[in-house]
Protein backbone atom coordinates (compact mmCIF):
# COMPACT_ATOMS: atom_id res chain seq x y z
CA UNK A 1 0.00 0.00 0.00
CA UNK A 2 1.58 3.20 -1.19
CA UNK A 3 -0.02 5.97 0.75
CA UNK A 4 1.66 9.43 0.88
CA UNK A 5 2.69 11.54 3.72
CA UNK A 6 2.25 15.01 3.00
CA UNK A 7 5.20 15.96 5.03
CA UNK A 8 5.70 19.32 2.80
CA UNK A 9 2.28 20.64 4.33
CA UNK A 10 3.22 20.30 7.76
CA UNK A 11 6.57 21.96 7.24
CA UNK A 12 5.26 24.89 4.68
CA UNK A 13 2.57 25.16 7.88
CA UNK A 14 5.65 25.39 10.67
CA UNK A 15 7.87 27.87 8.79
CA UNK A 16 4.69 30.03 7.84
CA UNK A 17 4.20 30.04 11.73
CA UNK A 18 7.78 30.81 12.31
CA UNK A 19 8.15 33.40 9.77
CA UNK A 20 4.89 35.10 11.94
CA UNK A 21 6.54 35.06 15.10
CA UNK A 22 9.85 36.48 13.55
CA UNK A 23 7.86 39.27 12.23
CA UNK A 24 5.86 39.80 15.17
CA UNK A 25 9.52 39.69 17.43
CA UNK A 26 10.83 42.16 14.89
CA UNK A 27 8.24 44.50 14.24
CA UNK A 28 6.00 44.86 17.26
CA UNK A 29 7.35 46.95 20.52
CA UNK A 30 5.59 45.70 23.18
CA UNK A 31 7.54 43.30 25.31
CA UNK A 32 4.85 40.77 26.06
CA UNK A 33 3.77 40.71 22.08
CA UNK A 34 7.57 39.94 21.59
CA UNK A 35 7.65 37.03 23.69
CA UNK A 36 4.21 35.80 23.06
CA UNK A 37 6.18 35.85 19.16
CA UNK A 38 9.09 33.98 20.76
CA UNK A 39 6.76 31.43 21.94
CA UNK A 40 4.95 31.23 18.34
CA UNK A 41 8.82 30.45 16.59
CA UNK A 42 9.27 27.53 19.17
CA UNK A 43 5.99 25.91 18.32
CA UNK A 44 6.33 26.14 15.04
CA UNK A 45 10.16 24.31 15.06
CA UNK A 46 7.86 21.61 17.25
CA UNK A 47 5.57 21.08 14.66
CA UNK A 48 8.70 20.57 12.28
CA UNK A 49 10.83 18.30 14.55
CA UNK A 50 7.43 16.19 14.95
CA UNK A 51 6.64 16.03 11.33
CA UNK A 52 9.92 14.90 10.57
CA UNK A 53 9.65 12.32 13.43
CA UNK A 54 6.00 10.72 11.93
CA UNK A 55 8.17 10.59 8.35
CA UNK A 56 10.56 8.08 10.22
CA UNK A 57 8.95 6.97 12.71
CA UNK A 58 11.88 3.49 13.76
CA UNK A 59 12.52 5.74 17.00
CA UNK A 60 10.47 8.30 18.49
CA UNK A 61 13.75 10.92 18.91
CA UNK A 62 11.89 14.14 17.39
CA UNK A 63 8.93 13.79 20.05
CA UNK A 64 11.61 13.51 22.91
CA UNK A 65 13.02 16.56 21.57
CA UNK A 66 9.55 18.53 21.17
CA UNK A 67 8.71 17.35 24.83
CA UNK A 68 12.52 19.26 25.66
CA UNK A 69 12.15 22.28 23.64
CA UNK A 70 8.47 22.65 25.24
CA UNK A 71 9.78 22.93 28.65
CA UNK A 72 12.64 24.85 27.77
CA UNK A 73 10.11 26.88 26.61
CA UNK A 74 8.27 27.51 29.36
CA UNK A 75 11.21 27.86 31.70
CA UNK A 76 12.20 31.19 29.21
CA UNK A 77 8.60 32.53 29.58
CA UNK A 78 9.06 32.41 33.34
CA UNK A 79 11.82 34.38 32.93
CA UNK A 80 10.75 36.76 30.28
CA UNK A 81 7.89 37.51 32.57
CA UNK A 82 9.85 38.41 34.98
CA UNK A 83 12.30 40.72 33.06
CA UNK A 84 8.52 42.10 31.90
CA UNK A 85 7.64 42.84 34.94
CA UNK A 86 11.01 44.79 36.58
CA UNK A 87 11.07 46.33 33.61
CA UNK A 88 7.47 48.38 34.03
CA UNK A 89 8.35 48.47 37.98
CA UNK A 90 10.92 50.40 36.85
CA UNK A 91 9.62 52.46 33.45
CA UNK A 92 6.14 52.14 34.19
CA UNK A 93 6.11 50.57 30.66
CA UNK A 94 6.61 47.43 29.14
CA UNK A 95 7.55 49.46 25.40
CA UNK A 96 11.10 48.08 24.72
CA UNK A 97 11.79 51.65 23.04
CA UNK A 98 11.76 52.68 26.58
CA UNK A 99 14.61 50.26 27.73
CA UNK A 100 17.24 51.66 25.83
CA UNK A 101 20.16 53.13 28.13
CA UNK A 102 22.67 50.49 26.43
CA UNK A 103 22.50 52.30 23.37
CA UNK A 104 24.41 54.66 23.19
CA UNK B 1 -2.81 9.70 4.86
CA UNK B 2 -6.50 9.02 6.18
CA UNK B 3 -8.97 11.46 5.15
CA UNK B 4 -9.94 12.43 9.00
CA UNK B 5 -6.25 13.33 9.51
CA UNK B 6 -6.19 15.56 6.84
CA UNK B 7 -9.58 17.62 7.32
CA UNK B 8 -8.02 17.66 11.07
CA UNK B 9 -4.30 18.83 9.59
CA UNK B 10 -6.37 21.52 7.22
CA UNK B 11 -8.75 23.03 10.16
CA UNK B 12 -6.00 23.02 12.73
CA UNK B 13 -3.59 24.74 10.16
CA UNK B 14 -6.09 27.86 8.76
CA UNK B 15 -6.85 27.89 12.83
CA UNK B 16 -2.87 27.98 13.91
CA UNK B 17 -2.24 30.47 10.90
CA UNK B 18 -5.15 32.90 11.83
CA UNK B 19 -4.15 32.27 16.02
CA UNK B 20 -0.32 33.27 14.75
CA UNK B 21 -1.45 36.21 12.70
CA UNK B 22 -3.86 37.79 15.29
CA UNK B 23 -0.99 37.27 18.47
CA UNK B 24 1.22 39.31 16.18
CA UNK B 25 -1.47 42.15 14.58
CA UNK B 26 -3.32 42.54 17.90
CA UNK B 27 -3.39 46.22 19.51
CA UNK B 28 -3.80 44.98 23.07
CA UNK B 29 -1.79 42.47 24.73
CA UNK B 30 -4.99 40.67 26.27
CA UNK B 31 -5.85 39.87 22.44
CA UNK B 32 -2.84 38.34 21.16
CA UNK B 33 -2.92 36.41 24.54
CA UNK B 34 -6.33 35.06 23.59
CA UNK B 35 -5.08 34.33 19.88
CA UNK B 36 -1.85 32.70 21.12
CA UNK B 37 -4.21 30.93 22.87
CA UNK B 38 -6.07 29.58 19.62
CA UNK B 39 -2.49 28.90 18.05
CA UNK B 40 -2.07 26.39 20.71
CA UNK B 41 -4.95 24.58 20.64
CA UNK B 42 -4.75 24.18 17.13
CA UNK B 43 -1.18 23.24 17.23
CA UNK B 44 -2.06 20.40 19.80
CA UNK B 45 -4.56 19.24 16.84
CA UNK B 46 -1.53 19.15 14.62
CA UNK B 47 0.02 17.01 16.91
CA UNK B 48 -2.71 14.73 16.93
CA UNK B 49 -3.08 14.22 13.37
CA UNK B 50 0.75 13.67 13.63
CA UNK B 51 -0.05 10.49 15.99
CA UNK B 52 1.96 12.45 18.79
CA UNK B 53 -1.09 12.14 21.82
CA UNK B 54 1.16 12.29 24.86
CA UNK B 55 2.80 15.60 22.68
CA UNK B 56 -0.48 16.59 22.31
CA UNK B 57 -1.69 16.38 26.06
CA UNK B 58 0.95 18.37 27.19
CA UNK B 59 0.88 21.33 24.25
CA UNK B 60 -2.48 21.80 26.09
CA UNK B 61 -1.22 21.57 29.59
CA UNK B 62 2.36 23.29 29.89
CA UNK B 63 0.92 25.69 26.84
CA UNK B 64 -2.77 26.69 27.35
CA UNK B 65 -3.07 25.70 31.27
CA UNK B 66 0.47 27.25 32.42
CA UNK B 67 2.12 29.80 29.79
CA UNK B 68 -0.93 31.89 28.58
CA UNK B 69 -2.28 31.93 32.33
CA UNK B 70 0.97 33.40 32.93
CA UNK B 71 0.62 35.89 30.00
CA UNK B 72 -2.45 37.03 31.42
CA UNK B 73 -2.00 37.31 34.76
CA UNK B 74 0.91 39.64 33.73
CA UNK B 75 -0.79 41.36 31.60
CA UNK B 76 -3.00 41.91 34.22
CA UNK B 77 -0.55 43.43 36.45
CA UNK B 78 1.14 45.74 34.05
CA UNK B 79 -2.68 46.79 33.36
CA UNK B 80 -4.49 45.42 29.92
CA UNK B 81 -6.03 48.80 28.77
CA UNK B 82 -2.18 50.23 28.63
CA UNK B 83 -2.35 52.10 24.91
CA UNK B 84 0.73 53.38 23.25
CA UNK B 85 0.67 56.16 20.78
CA UNK B 86 2.02 54.53 17.63
CA UNK B 87 5.65 55.97 17.03
CA UNK B 88 7.35 56.22 13.69
CA UNK B 89 11.01 54.84 15.69
CA UNK B 90 12.83 53.18 13.13
CA UNK B 91 10.29 53.03 10.13
CA UNK B 92 12.92 51.63 8.37
CA UNK B 93 14.64 48.88 9.91
CA UNK B 94 10.81 47.36 10.59
CA UNK B 95 9.67 47.41 7.35
CA UNK B 96 12.86 46.07 6.15
CA UNK B 97 12.39 42.87 8.19
CA UNK B 98 8.77 42.70 7.34
CA UNK B 99 9.68 42.16 3.89
CA UNK B 100 12.69 40.03 4.28
CA UNK B 101 11.38 37.91 6.99
CA UNK B 102 8.20 37.67 4.98
CA UNK B 103 10.25 36.34 2.01
CA UNK B 104 12.38 34.13 3.43
CA UNK B 105 9.54 32.38 5.33
CA UNK B 106 7.41 32.53 1.77
CA UNK B 107 10.63 30.71 0.10
CA UNK B 108 10.73 28.56 2.53
CA UNK B 109 6.59 27.33 2.14
CA UNK B 110 6.68 27.42 -1.63
CA UNK B 111 10.14 25.29 -2.18
CA UNK B 112 8.50 22.31 0.53
CA UNK B 113 4.63 22.66 0.18
CA UNK B 114 4.31 19.69 -2.53
CA UNK B 115 6.81 17.06 -1.12
CA UNK B 116 5.34 13.91 0.09
CA UNK B 117 7.17 10.44 1.47
CA UNK B 118 6.17 6.92 1.13
CA UNK B 119 3.96 6.87 4.77
CA UNK B 120 5.70 3.86 6.83
CA UNK B 121 3.92 1.93 9.41
CA UNK B 122 3.70 3.28 12.89
CA UNK B 123 5.03 0.78 15.86
CA UNK B 124 2.91 0.04 18.06
CA UNK B 125 3.43 2.34 20.78
CA UNK B 126 4.08 5.55 18.69
CA UNK B 127 3.51 8.71 20.38
CA UNK B 128 1.83 7.03 22.85
CA UNK B 129 2.51 7.73 27.26
CA UNK B 130 4.12 4.27 27.38
CA UNK B 131 5.99 4.64 24.26
CA UNK B 132 7.64 7.94 24.68
CA UNK B 133 8.17 7.34 28.58
CA UNK B 134 10.28 4.27 28.07
CA UNK B 135 12.51 6.27 25.51
CA UNK B 136 12.38 9.53 28.15
CA UNK B 137 13.47 7.12 30.93
CA UNK B 138 16.18 4.75 29.11
CA UNK B 139 17.65 7.13 26.15
CA UNK B 140 17.10 10.56 27.16
CA UNK B 141 17.49 9.82 31.18
CA UNK B 142 19.93 11.89 31.46
CA UNK B 143 18.62 15.64 29.77
CA UNK B 144 15.71 14.42 31.54
CA UNK B 145 16.96 15.29 35.05
CA UNK B 146 18.27 18.39 33.37
CA UNK B 147 15.54 19.84 32.04
CA UNK B 148 14.51 19.06 35.99
CA UNK B 149 17.55 21.40 36.81
CA UNK B 150 16.76 24.14 34.49
CA UNK B 151 13.18 24.42 35.36
CA UNK B 152 14.29 24.65 39.13
CA UNK B 153 16.60 27.59 38.06
CA UNK B 154 14.12 29.29 36.29
CA UNK B 155 11.75 29.85 39.28
CA UNK B 156 14.32 30.86 41.42
CA UNK B 157 15.82 33.30 38.73
CA UNK B 158 12.34 34.96 37.99
CA UNK B 159 11.57 35.30 41.53
CA UNK B 160 15.42 36.71 41.95
CA UNK B 161 14.35 38.99 38.90
CA UNK B 162 10.72 40.28 39.64
CA UNK B 163 10.86 40.44 43.74
CA UNK B 164 11.58 44.12 43.62
CA UNK B 165 12.39 45.62 46.67
CA UNK B 166 11.24 45.32 50.23
CA UNK B 167 10.56 48.30 51.91
CA UNK B 168 14.01 48.60 54.12
CA UNK B 169 15.97 47.89 50.60
CA UNK B 170 14.59 50.57 49.09
CA UNK B 171 15.37 53.11 51.76
CA UNK B 172 18.94 51.94 51.79
CA UNK B 173 19.21 52.34 47.69
CA UNK B 174 17.41 55.59 47.84
CA UNK B 175 19.77 56.51 50.92
CA UNK B 176 22.71 55.27 48.38
CA UNK B 177 21.78 57.53 45.48
CA UNK B 178 21.41 60.31 47.68
CA UNK B 179 25.04 59.65 49.05
CA UNK B 180 26.22 59.05 45.44
CA UNK B 181 24.87 62.46 43.88
CA UNK B 182 25.84 64.26 46.92
CA UNK B 183 29.22 63.09 46.22
CA UNK B 184 29.16 63.78 42.46
CA UNK B 185 28.54 67.46 43.82
CA UNK B 186 31.68 67.78 46.32
CA UNK B 187 33.69 66.69 43.45
CA UNK B 188 32.13 68.93 40.84
CA UNK B 189 33.24 71.82 43.06
CA UNK B 190 36.78 70.21 44.17
CA UNK B 191 37.19 70.28 40.42
CA UNK B 192 36.04 73.74 40.02
CA UNK B 193 38.18 75.20 42.88
CA UNK B 194 41.19 73.50 41.19
CA UNK B 195 40.54 75.07 37.70
CA UNK B 196 39.81 78.47 38.76
CA UNK B 197 43.24 78.52 41.09
CA UNK B 198 45.04 77.01 38.26
CA UNK B 199 43.73 79.82 35.59
CA UNK B 200 44.57 82.28 38.58
CA UNK B 201 47.77 81.51 38.33
CA UNK B 202 47.91 82.27 34.36
CA UNK B 203 48.18 78.07 33.68
CA UNK B 204 51.10 77.33 34.63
Amino acid sequence: MAVEFPIGIYIALASALFGIGAVGFLIRRNALIQLMSIELMLNAVNVSLVAFNRAHPETQAGQVFAFFVIAVAAAEAAVGLAIVISLYRLKQTVETDSADELRY
Amino acid sequence: MSTPNMVLLIVSGLLALGGALGTVAANRPLRAAVALLVNIVALSGIFLSLHAQFLAMVQLIVYAGAVVVLFVFVIMMVGATEKVPRTLRGLTPRTLSLVLMSLVALMLVFGVVYVAMPAQDLPEDYGTVMGLGAVLFTQAALPFEMVSITLTVAIVGALAVGRGRTPKEAEAAKAAEAARQLEGAERLAEERRISAEVSAHGGH
